[in-house]
């Protein structure tokens, strides 16, 4: 089962590059995707054995996360049908290929345990993403992806000098090494050299910190989001940023363990709200909406990160918040997939009146927006609040307002942006064509889906998913 | 054998300056690839007792990577790319040098406040595997090609890999395997990547990479 996970895109992935059609290759992208969706499921109803000595096994933590990839990517599989449709024709197989190599690595991170076979998995979705980021084979995807390689690269490469440091803060000089496995690590926090796990969660912060988009690493990340093709960009901000920060937890879980909680909670609050700050001052007076998203992106992996910084509630709330966050962002990349299609440009100020033009995906980026800044009813508005009320209850009332503050003004900055573009008048000129584009079936479908699961989520909490969500909570430090 | 370490990492150390100070492409390819392939060697050499068959695929695999393929793939590309091969830093070759030396000077203080390590072979380990880092940060910011970042990434990996001597034998067979793909892979797309620059923009220079921003 575990290894299916991983296995079933893998060689899926090899397929996809001997296959010489697009159309089957599209087919076998559908076909594996639902096929790990029904696996992912499974997980649910019956805990799988771990596999090779504990090495591989899901915990609430890695289910919930695992099950965020698969629905997302299904998703993101039906989008890009619809999305390819629209593209240049041109073979596929790279981007099939690569997106279900990126499946498989993402897979492996959401279920290893192990915390050196954890750095191969999230390295390995450096790798396998790339090639998606350079689809359109401009100049400026190629910029986006030498960046995003390179800043990734050098940013997880830190990330393995943590690695070692841990392994050393396991190591009694000698005597007898304990593995880099989480569980082994946690039993016997209390032999952990303090100093060496204090410099490894630090380099695990740096490294994966910079993998998921916390300010001030997070410079690849408006670049490869804005100019990968939208489903891409929806994986990669739904999914593969939940993924690095699983990393981070990894390791938060054992700093917990062995004493270390104020220290480590303490950097995770500090790194949320400059995340906020950063993506605050970022978003106001963006001129391109793709980034704007990005930035959107990086304001909610602050958020994350201040979720489970403050401990408690929080950690529920953070959960929660990474559930909704994926969906939102994922819908919204969709959305505006939609707009670029039908515009073909990314700039805000050159989009008018999508209400009017393409008036169910004008709707949807209307419900996007008020979902992204946590209105009500949305399920983002719930899990921001926890957030909140955790920091206040909590005693931390400056850490309250700045969040509160920073909230405001990505609400109003996102909001003077994309107001104005589902409002007023289409602009003269991209009228023309009397066939619209990026209305069809699939295009809207997919969001619309995405939207209304949000809107659930915001109004009832399935109990069984609830439960989920306080286990893993339960792992991070959290209290119900 | 605790001398030919030592000689080992101070070469090794030495190979970062040549980096440092040399201006053409091609020198410093061969300077990292003969700094993987000193490296290669170190595991042998450390580990104590007999020798496991998980230390012999762990050196022969960096041997063949490091040595062989990716001084190789590398100059390949900069070939096939007809790309100039003058490095043109934004930092002068001796103000890098005399950056150089302040890092080793740094990686040395550094390395004899940290919290104790398990007995090593040799005390020279963590502070050229620190120098090796630092430098390596350094030839990753002031070298604005392509390719000399790749270089600077590879060093980087040197100097972790290096700095993970001191558990030698704790990291798993099939985790180093990992990281030696993953190692593998990033360079061959890095390679890619680098060749469709050199052909879309007529330099491979990251120093013009400058519009997206904002």
């Amino acid at each position: 089962m575990l290894l299916g996970v991983v296995l079933v895109p893998l060689v899926g992935a090899g397929v996809a590059f001997l296959l010489r059609s697009n159309r089957l290759r599209l087919a076998l992208l559908i076909g594996i995707a639902v096929f790990h969706l029904a696996l992912v499921i499974s997980c649910w109803y019956q805990q799988p054995a771990s596999l090779l000595g504990g090495w591989l096994a899901v915990d609430a933590l890695g289910r919930i996360f695992l099950t965020l990839v698969s629905v997302l990517f299904v998703c993101a599989a039906l989008y890009a049908v619809g999305y390819l449709q629209h593209e240049p024709r041109r073979s596929n197989r790279t981007f099939v290929g690569c997106l279900l190599g990126f499946l498989a690595a993402m897979s492996l991170v959401t279920v290893s345990q192990h915390l050196g076979l954890l750095w191969v998995a999230i390295e390995g979705t450096t790798l396998a993403s790339a090639p998606l980021i350079y689809f359109h084979h401009s100049q400026r995807s190629l910029e986006a992806t030498w960046k995003y390689l390179l800043i990734c690269s050098v940013g997880i490469a830190l990330a393995l000098l943590g690695t070692f440091f841990v392994a050393l803060a396991g190591s009694d000089h000698g005597a007898d090494q304990l593995s880099l496995l989480v569980s082994e690590l946690i039993s016997h926090a209390g032999r952990l050299h303090l100093p060496w796990l204090k410099g490894g969660f630090l380099f695990f912060l740096v490294g994966y910190g910079t993998k998921m988009g916390l300010a001030p690493f997070h410079t690849w990340l408006p670049d490869a989001h804005s100019e990968a093709p939208s489903p891409a960009s929806a994986l990669l901000s739904g999914a593969l940023l939940n993924c690095a920060f699983l990393g981070i937890l990894r390791l938060f879980q054992v700093c917990l363990a062995a004493g270390l909680a104020s220290f480590v909670q303490e950097l995770l609050v500090v790194f949320g709200l400059l995340s906020l700050f950063v993506a605050a001052v970022f978003i106001v007076g963006q001129s391109d909406y793709k980034r704007m998203l990005a930035y959107s992106s990086v304001e909610h992996m602050g958020m994350l990160s201040l979720g489970v910084g403050l401990g408690g509630a929080g950690a529920y709330g953070a959960m929660l918040h990474a559930v909704n966050h994926s969906l939102t962002k994922a819908l919204l990349f969709f959305v505006a997939g939609n707009i670029l299609l039908a515009h073909g440009t990314k700039i805000a100020t050159e989009v008018r009146g999508v209400l009017r033009r393409l008036p169910v995906s004008g709707a949807l980026l209307l419900g996007g927006f008020f979902a992204i800044t946590g209105a009500p009813p949305f399920g983002l508005f719930l899990s921001e609040f926890t957030i909140l009320n955790a920091a206040v209850s909590q005693g931390h009332p400056v850490v309250a307002t700045i969040y509160l503050a920073l909230l405001a003004v990505v609400f109003l900055g996102m909001g003077a942006i994309v107001l104005p573009m589902a409002q007023g008048q289409p602009v003269a000129g991209v009228t023309g064509s009397s066939h619209v584009r990026g209305e069809s079936g699939l295009l809207v479908g997919v969001p619309l889906v995405l939207l209304i699961a949000v809107l659930v989520l915001g109004l009832y909490v399935p109990p069984g998913l609830k439960e989920a969500l306080t286990h893993a909570a339960q792992l991070v430090g959290g209290t119900p | 054998m605790a001398q030919g370490i030592d000689l080992i990492l101070v070469l090794a150390m030495l190979l970062n300056f040549l980096v440092l100070g040399s201006s053409r492409l091609r020198a410093c390819i061969r300077a990292v690839a003969f700094q993987g392939v000193l490296l290669s060697i170190l595991p042998l050499l450390l580990h104590q007792g007999d020798l496991a068959v998980h230390m012999v695929a762990l050196s022969a695999g960096m041997l063949a990577l490091k040595g062989v393929l990716f001084p190789w793939l590398l100059l390949r590309t900069l070939r096939d790319g007809s790309m100039r091969a003058e490095i043109e830093p934004l930092i002068g070759f001796t103000a890098s040098l005399l950056v150089g030396a302040v890092a080793t000077v740094v990686a040395f203080v550094l390395s004899s406040r940290l919290p104790s390590l398990p007995s090593m072979t040799s005390s020279l380990l963590v502070p050229a595997a620190m120098t090796t880092l630092l430098i390596s940060l350094v030839v990753l910011v002031s070298r604005t090609k392509a390719l000399t970042q790749v270089l600077g990434y590879l060093m980087l990996e040197n100097g972790i890999f290096l700095f993970g001597l001191t558990l030698v034998q704790s990291m798993p067979l099939l985790v180093e395997l990992g990281v030696l793909l993953d190692l593998f892979a990033g360079v061959f797309i890095m390679g890619i990547v680098i060749y469709h620059i050199s052909r879309e923009f007529d330099h491979i220079d990251t120093y013009h990479l400058t519009t997206l921003k904002g």
